[in-house]
């Protein structure tokens, strides 16, 4: 039994952890946020400096051929600091839709920018709902995407669109000056949103997939996954936060946390965040193997980890009282940024009703094991 | 990261599964259990066999050092060799506590020149050890006992004990037990208690079995009355019984376990196909029904997977981290819940037993009584909660009014 990250991934986890603690502080989210800024670009050019765009990507782009499990220690570091940069658009969707779906030249092609520094996104419905897709014709992209993360930030764009027969395809096109970007307002401003307006837009087809909503599928149970370790890195952060606050602040002659009311609280947020990282950790491991088990495990990670930053984040308002409700305090970027993500993938429920589907087919079907 | 074992820990796998294949009946279903129409009398006699065999070779007491006859063994080795046991036939969990945290205690912490025998005869079976620790007014503050050993003022060698003790678990077989006395009233209450070992047959020590909401009687009152025991008996020093009995509460550790069997999903998820709902619809076909069922896999699973990182830790040769001490709150509730769905699926008919309902309904009536039981055992969630928060967090206690005082000022 080894279901723990290795020592090389704990030494890139200390080094990830220490250069976000010094160079990305709640206080560079709070900038981005306050100023509408698309993303820390100080902050991202440090991160590609320390190859955390290479992860994960083949040696033929730059990468260090290196599995899934170094990523999820990355965004749960991120996570922790609410880093405004666009590296879950880039790595948990757009780079893992070519990784998916493209040959070996075409992903040396936009991978290996992806490997110096450049910013990348998907537009496609991230909910997995049925929208309007842009209309892929004659080598060209013409219509909207709407919900586009780090839409305003991106050089190039993985798009789901259709073809003249209405069938899905994937292609990925440049971010030019011709393809018109509308910023979005969202309920949290340190991850930006955007719209995208493809016109007459040249763009290649993504050339090794075979079922294009089996791939979307593949990439929302991949980015479920990353973004769950970016959940519980949130989540254990802003519990330390509150656990901190409830050591100082006295009422009536005491810290508020000898109080049972408050002591058992943070001890339930605990326990979901526990929950939530063993959950992680299978979504890791299944990441990494890409068996049977993604299915399953990626919604597990996902609802747990919702569930446990949601809980957390509610209740660090809670515990701070009113100072909680306060610009000044950090709770509300936590706040802001749990509701964000636990919809970026579609609403919980969506992800639970997964988890019921794959333990029918585990238990029920004619081929379930006796 | 895989779930696999380690080269050694496969080997010893293997040893276990094979020594069992030669002793043992292998189990037809993962729901079976042993001793089926057994009376308690005669499980204990199995268990106290069966523990002889192990004992003998080898498997009776695995993390014990080899000079108290234990194989030196490390605590993976142990979870593995239960995890295999757990495929057979065989009674379990009967030497749990009197190998598992008495006798660990006992011999680190004993002077006796009859330590050897009772050491060697608890292992193989041939002694049951209890534990008496609780007493009526004083559970989770074990600190309060009032169970009392007197010097004898008769010239002989040793103390008088009086008191009541309770909860304590198979004292109705047991064959010895280590009891937590007060020796001294004038000093903070964890500063006055001594511990010894008493025989269950003396004179004066009287057990009465208590008999728990789901008819079994695991638990005793044990009663003592101007019990001798000679200073002999005493296990550690005059006042040093509280690190006696820590002692053996941190050899619990190992309690790592409680899955939720494979047997329930399928069960569950049987049950839950064959349910109607009331436009007659299935209850697979629910969307509330299914969201229900979700909730139990992330319960269930997620405890899976915490034991998995306990398991990682003890296979590495480290403490199981903190995060395990969640585990008995989220492990206690998920049985409870589980046993909840499982009856609501069954509508009215979820009033009855398995006396009507077959025996594939057994397992989901004993956990639906057994789990209300599991979340007091070993500490309510409360109390498991305060030590998440104060242990595990570093939040400050609650104010404690029994501070600087000793035990006689408390009582007032």
């Amino acid at each position: 039994m080894n279901f723990d990250f290795s020592e090389d991934q704990k030494v890139l986890r200390d080094s990830v952890r220490k250069f976000l603690q010094n160079e990305s502080p709640l206080t560079v989210a709070r900038e981005v946020l306050e100023n509408k800024q698309s993303h820390s670009s100080h902050v991202w050019n440090g991160l590609q400096e320390m190859g955390i765009t290479s992860l994960m990507l083949p040696e033929s782009c730059g990468g260090f051929g290196l599995g899934a499990l170094d990523l999820c220690v990355v965004a749960e570091e991120i996570g922790r600091q609410l880093t405004p940069t666009p590296l879950s658009s880039t790595m948990y969707l757009a780079t893992q839709a070519l990784l998916l779906g493209s040959d070996e030249a075409q992903q040396q092609q936009w991978l290996s920018r992806v490997s110096e520094g450049s910013i990348a996104t998907m537009a496609a419905p991230l909910d997995g709902k049925k929208t309007p897709l842009p209309i892929f014709e004659g080598g060209v992209l013409n219509g909207k995407a709407a919900l586009v993360p780090d839409a305003m930030s991106a050089e190039f764009v993985i798009v789901l669109a259709q073809d003249n027969s209405q069938q899905p395809v994937w292609v990925v096109c440049e971010l030019s000056e011709q393809v018109e970007r509308t910023a979005l307002t969202t309920i949290d401003e340190a991850r930006p949103f955007g719209a995208l307006n493809f016109n007459n837009t040249l763009a290649q087809p993504l050339n090794k997939v075979t079922d294009a909503l089996a791939l979307l599928d593949k990439v929302r149970n991949r980015a479920a996954i990353l973004f769950a370790f970016e959940q519980i890195g949130g989540a254990d952060a802003i519990t330390e936060i509150s656990v901190e606050y409830a050591k100082e602040r006295k009422t009536f002659g005491r810290a508020i946390g000898s109080y049972q009311g408050i002591k058992h609280k943070l001890a339930d947020i605990y326990t979901g965040n526990q929950m939530a990282r063993a959950h992680c950790y299978y979504g890791a491991w299944a990441l990494d193997t890409d068996g049977e088990e993604l299915a399953i495990a990626a919604a597990g990670a996902r609802v747990s980890a919702c569930r446990a930053f949601n809980y957390a984040a509610q209740e660090s308002i809670q515990v701070h009282g009113g100072m909680g409700y306060t610009w000044e305090l950090d709770c509300h970027l936590f706040y802001r940024r749990t509701r964000q993500l636990s919809l970026i993938l579609g609403a919980e429920s969506q992800w639970n009703e997964r988890i019921a589907k794959e333990l029918e087919v585990k238990f029920l079907s004619p081929q379930a094991k006796a | 990261m895989d779930f696999n074992d380690s080269k050694e820990e496969a080997t010893f796998r293997e040893e276990c599964r094979a020594w069992l294949n030669d002793n043992a009946q292998r189990k037809e279903r993962p729901d079976e259990v042993f001793g089926q129409g057994l009376s308690a009398e005669e499980l204990m006699q199995a268990a106290r066999e069966w523990q002889g065999r192990k004992a003998q070779a080898g498997f009776g007491a695995i993390t014990w050092p080899e000079k108290f006859g234990g194989r030196g063994g490390s605590p993976i080795q142990e979870v593995i060799y239960r995890q295999e046991e757990g495929n057979f036939k065989v009674p379990v969990g009967a030497f749990n506590v009197s190998l598992g945290m008495v006798i660990p205690s006992f011999f680190v912490h004993t002077k006796s020149d009859a330590a050897k025998q009772h050491v060697h005869d608890a292992l193989h079976g041939k002694e049951l050890w209890c534990q008496l620790l609780s007493e009526p007014g004083a559970g989770s503050d074990l600190g309060m006992i009032r169970t009392k050993a007197e010097r004898c003022t008769d010239g002989r060698e040793g103390w008088i004990i009086n008191g009541q003790k309770v909860w304590t678990t198979l004292a109705q077989f047991a064959d010895c037990g280590l009891v937590l006395t007060r020796t001294d009233p004038d000093v903070p209450k964890f500063a006055g208690m001594t511990t010894f070992y008493v025989d269950m047959d003396a004179e004066g020590v009287e057990i009465c079995p208590i008999r728990q909401a789901n008819g079994e009687a695991e638990f005793n009152e044990v009663f003592f009355n101007d019990v001798f025991v000679p200073d002999e008996q005493r296990v550690g020093d005059v006042g040093a019984g509280w690190k006696v009995t820590l002692t053996g509460l941190m050899n619990e550790r190992l309690s790592i376990g409680g899955v939720i069997p494979p047997e329930l999903w399928r069960t569950t998820m049987k049950h839950m196909q064959e349910s109607e709902m009331t436009d007659g619809s299935s209850a697979l076909n629910d969307a509330q029904m299914r969201q229900q069922l979700s909730n139990l896999y992330l319960d269930a699973q997620g405890l899976w997977l915490l034991q998995c990182r306990g398991l990682t830790a003890l296979g590495q040769g480290r403490e199981p981290g903190a995060e395990l001490s969640v585990a008995k709150i989220v492990g206690a509730r998920t049985l409870q819940d589980f046993s909840y769905f499982a009856m609501d699926l069954k509508g009215t008919g979820g009033i009855l037993t398995a006396e009507d309902l077959g025996d594939s309904w057994r397992l989901v009536e004993q956990l639906w009584m057994g789990a209300a039981g599991m979340r007091i055992a070993g500490g309510t969630d409360e109390i498991v909660k305060n030590n998440v928060g104060e242990r595990v967090l570093g939040l400050p206690p609650e104010p404690r009014t029994d501070k600087g005082k000793t035990y006689k000022e408390l009582l007032v």
